[in-house]
């Protein structure tokens, strides 16, 4: 079944805050939710289906549910980590257009930074019984180390060059300059990205994405009920989601999720990325943009750093005006989970609601990608394509 | 840095896979664990595609076979990429290893200078005990080749 024009996204709320010691991360699910809704012309009655990820307190959406006394026909607790809240896009979509739900709601929050959380250089044991611990934890990786080897690999197999990868944080730097909510907005040189402290060989402090308090919400609906709100249509036309495992250790550490949800995105959306006018493309960190970039189709593999250096991803400067709003890297990245915000800016591109300066011109078609979990040892990846009515 | 640098040897003797949490929740895994305690890699292989994987388990995820059979690996390889975590006290450097036999592993590179490292280069297996218990497989330079 083709998801196309099934459904359409009508509200689209980013926490202003980045650190939050204050409120519960229940309060900041609510908060999103309430943000999102009032952004539609909606209320907490009128969802009937419930999106979240394991960063909603307890094991369900239950809790969360309870919380903001939702009545619900459909709920879906998907865990996929920072892609969760793409892949659920592509679920609430589903739901909608088979009848399950008419108004979906999606909420991710969290605070990281006021708890202390030292994200991608502390190593953190999982679980016992996953089945990858016993072989795995006692190396300490860490998510920096990880992604270090992604870029080591990137650079050894394709001539990538630490110049090219550093023209990724300038250019969310140059984005974020005109975000006042933006956690960094200072921008920064190719020369101080790539003196800025080693963390894991070869990636450096500037190469890695903020961490921040804070969260994010959309809603979902239905056309009919969308056309009849007052705010801009924004249509889901494509998505596509994928699990990336270790395949029995035949891994390649260049190659992302991106190629199977990308793919399957652009074939439903019947576009290409030629088409694309914007791109929010989740930076965990540099290198993970340019690798996304190639397995996405905006250029062949290997070339990403080529595509990405002398501003090519600038709004206004370059042919790929992407994560305008700043991105992980320098905006905001709530609970460590970057997919909601790159959704939120998709949609704020698409209804010309982005900032003047970094504002695509009759921007149309806009694509939303994003990695959950980590690289190596296995992630997921989400894509959404969205098209202003 | 070895888990296991600072440990006493005596208490050592008093660990090993039978105790360890993470070995004993894969019974499934025990010969591996035990052939770990005697320096020797084993590796699961699949006796109808024919291809080892990594980590070991109890279906063949290159094709879904249950015909698995333990096979002692050379415990050589190729180091396929490494990150030396400079901000750990001790520094250590993360890699992954292309064993000869073709999977390639999670692991860290040890008894080596990390600025001397490169892709490519030729490691072999050398156990280690981690904290839990159990021997883990890292990797140092192959000084034989």
């Amino acid at each position: 079944m083709s998801l196309s024009a099934s459904a359409c996204i009508v509200g689209a709320y980013e926490h202003p805050t980045r650190l939050a010691p204050d409120k519960s991360v229940a309060q900041l699910h609510a908060e999103c939710a309430l943000g999102a809704l009032q952004d539609a012309g909606l209320s907490l009655a009128d969802v009937d289906g419930y999106f979240c990820a394991g960063d909603a307190p307890g094991l369900s959406p239950l809790y969360m549910a309870d919380y903001m006394g939702l009545k619900l026909k459909w709920y879906d607790g998907t865990e996929s980590g920072g892609c969760s809240y793409l892949a659920h896009i592509e679920h609430a979509a589903a739901a909608i257009a088979s009848g399950h739900c008419s108004v979906a709601l999606i909420t991710l929050a969290g605070k990281p930074r006021s708890s202390g959380q030292a994200t991608g250089t502390a190593f953190r044991a999982p679980p016992v019984d996953r089945p990858e611990a016993a072989w795995e934890t006692a190396f300490k990786w860490t998510i920096g180390g990880i992604y270090g080897m992604m870029m080591q690999r990137h650079m050894y197999e394709y001539g990538t060059t630490l110049e090219q990868i550093a023209w990724v944080k300038v250019a969310a730097s140059q984005h974020a300059q005109h975000n006042p909510n933006a956690l960094l907005r200072k921008p920064v040189t190719v020369e101080e990205v790539m003196a800025s402290p080693v963390i894991s060989d070869p990636i450096r402090r500037l190469d890695c994405c903020v961490i921040t308090d804070g969260g994010g919400a959309l809603v979902l609906t239905r056309p009919e009920i969308a056309r009849s709100l007052k705010r801009p249509i924004v249509k889901v036309i494509g998505c596509g989601q994928t699990m990336n495992t270790t395949q029995g250790g035949y891994l390649d550490l260049t190659r992302t999720g991106a190629q199977i949800s990308g793919a399957a995105a652009f074939a439903e959306a019947g576009v290409t990325p030629a088409d694309i006018d914007y791109a929010s493309v989740y930076d965990n960190f540099t290198i993970m943009v340019i690798a996304q970039l190639e397995d996405l189709g905006f250029c062949a593999k290997g070339e990403g750093g080529r595509f990405v250096a002398d501003g090519n991803l600038i709004s206004g400067v370059g042919k790929l005006p992407w994560n305008t709003d700043g991105g992980g890297l320098c905006n905001n990245h709530p609970m460590n989970r970057g997919g909601i915000t790159k959704a939120i800016e998709a949609v704020r591109q698409l209804r010309g609601e982005a900032h003047p300066a970094v504002q695509v011109k009759d921007c149309r078609l806009a694509l939303a990608a994003g990695p959950g979990l980590v690289l190596g040892p296995g992630h997921a990846h989400a894509t959404v394509i969205l098209e202003r009515e | 840095m070895s888990n296991s640098s600072n440990t006493n040897p005596a208490q050592v003797q008093s660990l090993g896979f039978e105790q360890d949490p993470f070995a004993s929740a894969f019974p499934e895994t025990r010969e591996f664990w035990s052939a770990a305690e005697a320096g020797r890699l084993m590796l699961n292989t699949c006796e109808d595609c024919h291809r080892p994987h990594w980590y070991p388990r109890m279906v063949c995820p290159l094709c879904g076979s249950t015909r698995l059979r333990w096979q002692q690996a050379t415990g050589k390889g190729t180091l396929y990429a490494f990150s030396t975590a400079r901000r750990a006290s001790p520094a250590y450097t993360l890699a992954y290893v292309q064993l000869a036999e073709g999977p390639t592993l999670l692991t860290n590179v040890v008894e080596a200078d990390p600025d001397a490292l490169a892709i490519g280069m030729p490691v072999q297996v050398t156990f280690r005990r981690a904290e839990e218990g159990r021997m883990m497989p890292f990797f140092k330079p192959d000084s034989k080749s």
